[in-house]
């Protein structure tokens, strides 16, 4: 079974690196791009069926590892 | 005064700690690799400093899910003193020990330069040799130094008298927010900083501004 966890910085925190990268693409000639906020996938390979389950162990390792609560949110995709 | 630093695989500032703790000290401190279990019965363990698995997902993620760090959380639990300098310092909020969080440099840039500090108090075991309010020298060498907190632990963290140290004289060099270098936790044994004061403690330094805070524990101890 194939999950995606995506891990974004929660609203109000400060992100330094997309800010660089939303002046970069509107040094580019970008001139639609109202803001840029980075964040990161992680694709994880489970050998279990149960989707149940699954979702409920991806949540855990993004509390124990994948992701910082104090500064990000996450979601969990299941295919 | 008894001591340990942890050492993870990345870490790179762990022999300048063993040589201010020596120095300092009198005694030679114990080395403890991330994959034991149990931390030896000393007064102070300190996390230093470097880039403990690369830095990879975030900085002192890893680090912070170690073998070793169970034993930390209960010797800090029971009151034995914790130092976290740099990485140590994002290595013990990624494990929950302190509030907040250490994101990138608000100027994206890795820092390596000398900063001010302010000690915001000396009733800690931590800061007692320096005067209240006393300005000080201390190098930074980090890319992720931006300390963050949301708007009700920040609070909590200056109304409880967390706050240990300050950047001071405009030296914030990373963004942090209300000039943070340095917090302890609640119970006041737990204590992490950005900047380096391992490396400012004898002549060749460049100075001795440093040596106050291990002086501060030689005392406590």
């Amino acid at each position: 079974m194939k999950a995606r966890v995506i891990v974004t910085l929660k609203n109000g925190v400060l992100d330094p690196q997309g800010k660089a990268i939303e002046g970069a693409l509107g040094g580019l000639g970008f001139g639609d791009v109202g803001s840029v906020r980075q964040g990161k996938v992680f694709d994880v390979e489970l050998t279990g069926s149960d989707k149940a389950a699954a979702k409920a162990e991806l949540e855990q390792m993004c509390e124990k590892l994948l992701a910082n609560t104090v500064i990000e949110n996450y979601a969990i995709e299941i295919a | 005064m008894k001591t340990a630093v942890i050492v993870f695989p990345g870490s790179n500032r762990d022999r300048d700690m063993f040589h201010a703790l020596e120095l300092i000290t009198g005694t030679r401190p114990q080395s403890v690799w991330h994959t034991e279990s149990t931390l030896p019965d000393v007064d102070l363990v300190v996390v230093p400093g470097g880039f403990s698995y690369g830095d990879y997902l975030r900085s002192g993620a890893i680090a912070a899910r170690s073998p070793i760090l169970k034993d930390l959380v209960a010797k800090a639990d029971s009151g034995v003193a914790v130092l976290g300098v740099c990485n140590g310092f994002q290595i013990l909020t990624e494990a929950g020990l302190l509030p907040g969080a250490l994101m990138r440099n608000a100027g994206l840039t890795f820092v390596c330069r000398e900063v001010l500090m302010e000690t915001v108090t000396n009733a800690t075991r931590f800061s007692s040799k320096f005067e209240k309010g006393q300005v000080w020298r201390c190098p930074v060498a980090h890319h992720d130094g931006n300390y963050f907190a949301d708007a009700d632990t920040l609070k909590q963290i200056e109304d409880n008298g967390q706050v240990v140290f300050r950047y001071a004289g405009d030296t914030n060099p990373n963004g942090s927010i209300n000039d943070i270098a340095g917090i302890m936790n609640a119970k006041g044994n737990v204590l992490g900083m950005m900047p380096h004061p391992e490396n400012l403690i004898e002549p060749l330094n460049g100075g001795l501004d440093g040596r106050l805070l291990f002086e501060s524990l030689l005392e406590a101890a």
